[in-house]
């Protein structure tokens, strides 16, 4: 597969800076626009991207498809897991004051746990779908 | 008011287009559209997700569709009346409902009344959070999202097991021709 130099190495200098905004887009959810969902397409927009430049190989060497299939049970897993420590603690489902003495901070604990969730499911989901069109075309 | 002519024009121009890979390209202009238009809602969040999902992962699925499948629409046979006509009227009931919405902005609509103050008031003392959007998605209709995420999930494996299962038995064809 022959592509543009200007291309590569294009892509090569701005992955980095895409991971690195779905990851603020992630944690800085709290205080700005973003969250779990935008935050996991952006990073799935990262591999894919990875993908289209240098081939499946490569965007496969980052993100194997047995890890990106574990990743889409993995972060519902991990929401779901979230509300029954509030039911095993003696709380309702999904109730984050558990997490914590002080209930502002648990709050704040699950809603972190619950976006690593979505992230987790949401960039295994596009990646995968990805995968699947891309391997089916060949 | 120019967003939404040019969302217009696009439409258009969708419809009337006949080979499918301007049709994923217009369509991916009318996402980023889209967006700008939830900017200058205020709704920088929904923004965010419409242009990332709309315009980017959506584009990209969409392209390695069309790679699977022939590339321009076939042209209709017949004149189609009777959808058009459900459509303008679907189309002029919606833009007549919106008639007696109040207007945009407005702090004493119905809908800023039931259980917003309360967010607003108290999501920091409750959350520690103080984008009101997250708190709410996350915590305060924490059921909401978590059906969300298991409709991802759902969506995901489904179309797994459509293209790979489909694919397997194609891969299997192949190695019985050349061993």
């Amino acid at each position: 597969m022959s592509l543009d130099l200007i291309l590569r190495v294009g892509t090569k200098l701005i992955l980095p800076f895409i991971l690195l905004f779905a990851l603020y887009v992630q944690f800085h959810g709290d205080f700005g626009p973003g969250g779990g969902f935008q935050a996991g397409v952006i990073t799935a927009g990262m591999v894919i991207l990875l993908a289209i430049t240098f081939g499946l190989k490569a965007a496969q060497r980052v993100a194997p498809r047995s890890l990106v299939e574990r990743m889409i049970p993995l972060g519902a897993l991990i929401f779901a897991g979230t509300g029954v420590v509030g039911l095993v603690m003696g709380k309702n489902y999904l109730d984050y004051s558990v997490f914590s003495r002080d209930p502002a901070h648990g709050h704040e604990l699950g809603i972190f746990l619950v976006e690593a969730g979505v992230l987790i499911t949401v960039a295994g989901t596009m990646t995968a779908l990805f995968y699947a069109f891309v391997e089916r075309g060949r | 008011m120019v967003l939404l002519t040019l969302l217009a024009v696009v439409t258009v121009a969708i419809v009337r287009q006949r080979s499918l890979f301007g049709v994923v390209i217009l369509a991916g202009i009318y996402s980023f559209l889209m967006a700008s238009v939830l900017i200058v809602l205020d709704a920088v969040d929904v923004a965010m997700t419409e242009a990332s999902v709309g315009a980017g992962v959506s584009t990209v699925i969409l392209l390695a569709t069309l790679h699977l499948i022939k590339t321009t629409e076939m042209r209709s046979v017949r004149r189609h009346v009777l959808p058009l006509f459900v459509s303008a009227v679907t189309g002029a009931v919606l833009v007549w409902g919106t008639l007696v919405l109040p207007p945009f902005g407005t702090a004493d609509a119905v809908i800023h009344k039931h259980v917003v103050p309360r967010y607003i008031a108290d999501t920091i003392k409750e959350t520690n959070v103080p984008n009101v959007v997250t708190a709410v998605l996350a915590d305060y209709r924490g059921y909401d999202t978590l059906g969300e995420t298991t409709v991802i999930f759902t969506a995901g494996i489904g179309v797994m097991l459509l293209l790979r299962g489909a694919r397997r038995r194609g891969r299997t064809d192949r190695e019985k021709v050349s061993p």
